[in-house]
């Protein structure tokens, strides 16, 4: 028959395991988010300091990766020293970071122009960033936007964001897809999925032990408008035995601690024409030693801080995805 | 006899090579003074040594009136090979000297390009040859762009040869037999097949250590270990004259005669053995040892005053951060113009607000202000979208951008950005109407018309896309 095991026996388990993982880190500082939803899914209460996560952005923000920016600049706005942000090439618009917190004395760019020298640059700043022999110095915040993230990359990443103490933040940004037609017509060779209602389509692919895999699009639907694929997935589920996102490197398992997903959804509602404070839909899409869950928040206010909607706080009907609902 | 006249000089006719008597007939009231060429060589080695300074590490003084530069491999620190050309000229132009430049594979072929170039190519300044093209394009020269004796060049005119191509034809033996081994040496050298090594320059008030090698070396690890002990012995030759380095270059001789260079820079001056020798491990991937090195010599070319300074070591506060370790690293990786901070500008048009300052410059404190939202992604020139919209000052009720059709559920707007009329005409009157839009999806976008919506000199009133917001 089945006997309950003991909270100690566990606990003295845990221990035991947490000493052979070698590195002796008693407790592991963090970085909460203020939210206590969210604080509560991530192990240890927050986002962990030297330690590397990964935010990419949902539907057509894979591509631009505005909303995920702003997400990690409201992180590393919360962080103390400076922030380096690493990219291939320049299309951030620096007062809108501004705006999330994250002051412009405070971050340095580097613009590499190629991929390998973005993670060469990352790798660089992650060694010199945090608690770094004890004295604060260095960078608090190491922001990178890749496309490619191999596992032995983000093991390296890792590592050197152990050693130092800083935060580092993988923005996964996708290439675009291929141009259209200028009539605005489809090419002829990309297959069109049926709508979905308003929420995004899971393909399972590329999901396995408790990771999930970035969908491949973001299907909307409102009065039968149909939006196309950015790939052609027939041609790629014949062509490759893996996940069809394995052609993109999206549903690769990385070394990260955490995995984002930020897609854009409709402003806080305003009694007058306008828009509000905007809304995200954040997803926890992997998290090491923690379960997947996805938030429904309100963008980085001037301090970088997130906020649950107010109308969920008070619990009207809308349910949130994934979240046990609380009692109100 | 004149020996160079400049443009003013041309415009009264006189030029090069002409006897001075016929020059004070041409010119009444000419002044004539001896020329000092031994002051013109000094002067030319202190423009080599200026030039090394600022360029690259190999330089040397090409008498009598040239310099040649080594730029392997410090081109794309420049912006390129033909940025850094035209920048060349255009500083020395500054300075008052009239410059041509050319590049080219081989110093015999640069040579030539720099001095005869010109006249075939309209009078261009600057000339680049693209990598492996010196060859055939040197060719095509006259033979006086070879760097021989008068005479031998009036002899071959004699005989009947133009340009190098035609003495490149003929077979090597009969014209060294009449000419000598000069001749041959130098075609060789002009076609790349035999090099020239250059000897750099070299200045008593720079501090230099070198170390010879009884044995060549070679090995990558050999290399680093004697790398650090060369940076160690530098900095404590900087030391005791109280400065510190910002730019060092190590040149290493090979056996077979060629020199190879690496060559880093930092923000501030520097006096750290550890860090310098860092940064030079980095890069010695990129030298080619070939048959052994022999010589090594490490100079530190831009050294200025760095007196010793307190640190603070106190308990309670925060020390300081010291980042300048890393933005030298990653500056002498990607180039010192991709690092940057952005500071604002007092400007309302976007992308003009914002300009790139050095990562190490003194914080300013001063952001954006931010009544108006600004998006997360500005897209570098503003994409045309189609609309319906109500004039003179609704959001558009639909578009399309990329392919895509969006309906607006919700908008806010209009902010007005008036044209800077005191930095361009033309914007006298141009305004934009700027507007954030949010589809029904929730992706929000700041979108633009051109104009004010009721007046047609204020713009064309086409909607454009102008950035993503988060």
């Amino acid at each position: 028959m089945y006997t309950p095991v003991p909270i100690a026996v566990v606990e003295a388990l845990r221990e035991r395991i947490r000493c052979l993982e070698g590195r002796a880190r008693h407790r592991r500082a963090v970085l909460p988010f203020g939210v206590k939803a969210i604080d509560e899914r991530l192990p240890e209460g927050g986002l962990a300091l030297g330690a590397l996560h990964e935010v990419a952005g949902g539907g057509n923000g894979a591509i631009d990766g505005a909303a995920a920016a702003l997400f990690a600049a409201g992180v590393a706005a919360r962080t103390r020293g400076r922030v380096l942000w690493c990219v291939t090439r320049q299309d951030l618009f620096a007062p809108a970071l501004a705006s999330a917190g994250l002051a412009p004395d405070r971050v340095i760019y580097v613009e590499a122009g190629d991929e390998k020298s973005v993670l060469a640059c990352f790798e660089e700043g992650l060694r010199h960033g945090g608690s770094h022999g004890g004295l604060h110095g260095g960078f608090g915040a190491v922001v990178a936007e890749v496309a490619r993230l191999s596992m032995t990359a983000s093991r390296r990443l890792q590592l050197a964001a152990e050693g130092s103490g800083a935060i580092g933040i993988a923005i996964r940004r996708f290439p675009a897809p291929s141009p259209r037609l200028p009539s605005g017509r489809l090419r002829p060779s990309e297959p069109v999925i049926g709508p979905a209602k308003g929420r995004t389509r899971w393909t399972g692919y590329g999901e396995g032990q408790g990771e999930g895999a970035f969908p491949q699009t973001q299907i909307r639907d409102s009065d039968s408008r149909r939006r196309p694929l950015t790939r052609n997935l027939r041609e790629e589920r014949a062509n490759s035995d893996l996940s069809p996102q394995a052609g993109r490197g999206e549903g690769q398992p990385t070394a990260a601690v955490t995995r984002w997903r930020v897609s854009a959804l409709p402003s806080h509602p305003l009694p007058v024409p306008g828009i509000g404070r905007p809304r995200w839909r954040l997803e926890l899409v992997r998290c090491r030693g923690g379960e997947s869950a996805c938030f429904e928040v309100e963008a980085c206010d001037a301090q970088g801080r997130l906020a649950l909607p107010s109308d969920l706080v008070h619990g009207s009907g809308q349910k949130a995805i994934g979240q046990r609902r609380t009692a109100r | 006899m004149v020996l160079a006249a400049d443009a003013a000089a041309q415009r009264a006719g006189l030029n090069a090579g002409m006897p001075v008597t016929k020059a004070q007939i041409l010119v009444p009231g000419l002044i004539v003074r001896n020329a000092d060429l031994q002051a013109d060589a000094a002067a030319l080695d202190r423009l080599a040594l200026w030039m090394l300074q600022r360029y690259a590490p190999i330089v040397a003084s090409d008498p009598p009136d040239g310099v040649v530069i080594d730029t392997t491999g410090v081109a794309h620190l420049h912006g390129g090979e033909e940025a850094m050309v035209t920048a060349m000229v255009e500083r020395l132009a500054a300075s008052c000297f009239t410059a041509r430049a050319a590049l080219a594979d081989s110093w015999d072929a640069a040579h030539a390009f720099a001095r005869y170039a010109a006249k075939s190519f309209a009078d261009k300044s600057v000339t680049v040859v693209p990598p492996g093209e010196s060859a055939k394009a040197v060719l095509s020269l006259p033979i006086a762009a070879l760097r021989l004796p008068r005479d031998m060049v009036a002899d071959l005119r004699v005989l009947g040869f133009e340009r190098i191509g035609e003495l490149a034809d003929k077979p090597r033996a009969p014209l060294t037999l009449r000419f000598g081994p000069e001749l041959g040496r130098c075609l060789d050298q002009a076609m790349g097949r035999a090099s020239q090594p250059i000897d750099p320059v070299r200045s008593g008030d720079l501090i230099e250590v070198r170390r010879n090698f009884a044995e060549p070396i070679a090995a990558a690890e050999t290399i680093a270990r004697y790398t650090g002990k060369l940076v160690i012995k530098l900095c404590e030759a900087l030391e005791a004259k109280g400065q510190g380095a910002k730019r060092l270059d190590l040149l290493f001789h090979l056996v077979d005669n060629r020199i190879e260079a690496i060559r880093i820079g930092t923000a501030l001056p520097v006096r750290d053995a550890k860090r310098l020798t860092r940064l030079f491990c980095d890069k010695i991937e990129t030298i080619d040892p070939g048959f052994g090195i022999e010589i090594m010599r490490l100079a530190a070319t831009l050294a200025e005053p760095l007196p010793p300074k307190q640190t603070n070591f106190s308990l309670a506060g925060e020390a300081e951060a010291d980042i300048s370790g890393l933005i030298d690293t990653l500056a002498n990786r990607v180039g010192h113009r991709q690092l940057y901070r952005f500071a604002p500008v007092a400007s309302d048009v976007p992308e003009r607000s914002i300009r790139r300052i050095a990562p190490m410059a003194a914080d300013a404190g001063a952001t954006w202000p931010d009544q108006w939202p600004r998006p997360a992604r500005l897209l570098p020139i503003p994409e045309p979208i189609e609309t319906v919209a109500l004039l003179p000052d609704q959001p558009p009720v639909v578009f399309i951008w990329r392919g895509i059709r969006r309906r607006v559920n919700r908008a806010d707007g209009p902010e007005r950005v008036f044209g800077e009329w005191w930095k361009h005409d033309a914007e006298l009157r141009a305004v934009r109407d700027y507007f954030q839009v949010e589809d029904d999806t929730g992706e929000r976008f700041w979108i633009y018309r051109a104009g004010n919506g009721e007046d047609g000199t204020t713009g064309s009133h086409r909607w454009f896309l102008h950035g993503i917001f988060g």
